[in-house]
């Protein structure tokens, strides 16, 4: 895997195993935020920051723990930066934009428990990635996660107007949906590698 | 159990909330990426399930033995690192038991220390009650959470492959479903149980609305 061209890592992590309806990482965020599409835009951008950040940390860190011989330690020390890098975003935004901040509200400390950020910094040591491969990984699963919520999102509000009975209202629907996305996703299987 | 239930009638109830009233996935609907990504047969889903019932179980009870000694400012990165070393264990002990389940698995045992679940109940249960009541509530939730991800992988491969654990259940003229195996399967499976779930709930709710009426 490692003689990956840096495009065909950006398709496969954005389009063809879409994070989000290929892996099922990030569902929580997928189904909380996606009811408006400001707001999801948003978020898709929050994660893909704290993916960036988190996959050069994880690449620093893996490197670390094969050369101290202490492979068990890797969870442990992903998640703990993981949920400092959170944290400072959380910050960041709070001073930036404090109306962006309210909109995301406990998704924002949620993105700690975001598998697909974790989900990630496990792919990519998995699969051998050097320092620029993960760079692009990181990006192409951001891009990617942003893509299906702002997808879901524009869906979901349309969704609002239709008449559909009060059993089918909520998550249900919401599942519906991000199943025929799903399917729809699948068309890119061809594509690359 | 029941001299425990004579004492303490609560006690059961801790139990029971996670197996139905509360199941975490089909009415809290917490934890959906491992029970959307591994319930593609049924044997996978159930060592799933039990890898969560233990690391739920066993961190609930160390989060409540130290739930007097933890500051309040740092509990969440507290839970997080109690997690993630009972998950190391379970993934180290997946895969000393059966290589070829630890790769149908691969990283979602891993991923088992972002399962909302887990910290949602150290957060909202295991933090404030006694070790006792923890464990009760760990063992209910988690039994849930294995009974809710059976129930998806069941269907998914019994459509899917025609197979349930392995055993073929259709003769060979059965025409599998490939779509459930895939990924888009598992939203449409687990939608359609939420449907029945509503519907049942929303029938219980008429017939009770009925029935006051009446009288």
């Amino acid at each position: 895997m490692t003689g990956d061209p840096l495009w065909a890592i950006f398709i496969n992590a954005c389009l063809i195993n879409n994070f989000v309806l290929a892996y099922f990482l990030g569902i929580c965020p997928f189904l909380g935020v996606s009811a408006k599409l400001a707001t999801a835009s948003r978020m898709g951008g929050a994660v893909t920051f704290v993916m960036l950040v988190s996959s050069i940390c994880a690449f620093g860190i893996q490197e670390l723990l094969v050369a101290i011989d202490a492979p068990y330690l890797k969870l442990i020390s992903f998640i703990a930066v993981i949920a400092s890098t959170v944290q400072l975003v959380e910050m960041f935004i709070k001073k930036v934009s404090p109306a962006l901040f309210r909109a995301l509200g406990i998704f924002l400390p949620l993105i700690t428990t975001n598998c697909a950020i974790l989900g990630l910094a496990l792919f990519q040591t998995n699969k051998g990635y050097n320092f620029l491969q993960c760079i692009v990984y990181a990006l192409g699963a951001g891009i990617g996660f942003t893509l299906a919520l702002i997808l879901m999102a524009g869906l979901r509000e349309k969704l609002e107007l239709a008449a559909v009975p009060d059993v089918v209202r909520g998550t249900a629907l919401a599942l519906v949906l991000a199943g025929l996305l799903s399917v729809s996703f699948m068309g890119f299987a061809g594509l690359g590698g | 159990m029941t001299t425990m239930t004579a004492k303490m009638p609560t006690t059961t109830d801790e139990f029971v909330k996670g197996l139905w009233r509360e199941n975490p996935v089909f009415v809290q609907v917490l934890g959906m990426c491992p029970v959307l990504a591994v319930s593609n047969t049924a044997r996978n889903a159930l060592a799933m399930g039990l890898a969560t019932l233990f690391v739920l179980v066993m961190s609930n009870i160390v989060i409540s033995l130290l739930r007097h000694f933890i500051p309040k400012q740092v509990r969440i990165a507290t839970y997080i690192l109690v997690i993630a070393s009972f998950v190391t264990v379970v993934d180290y002990l997946i895969q000393a038991i059966s290589l070829d389940l630890y790769k149908a698995l691969g990283a979602f045992i891993s991923l088992i220390v972002v399962n909302c679940l887990i910290l949602g109940r150290a957060e909202a249960f295991a933090s404030k009650n006694t070790v006792g009541r923890s464990i009760l509530d760990g063992l209910g939730m988690g039994i849930g959470f294995t009974f809710a991800l059976l129930c998806l992988g069941a269907v998914r491969e019994i459509f899917g492959s025609g197979k349930l654990f392995g055993f073929q259940l259709f003769h060979d003229g059965f025409q599998d479903w490939v779509v459930m195996i895939l990924p888009s399967g598992g939203f449409f499976t687990l939608a359609g149980w939420l449907l029945l779930f509503n519907y049942l709930k929303q029938r219980k709710e008429r017939l009770e609305r009925e029935r006051r009426l009446a009288t």
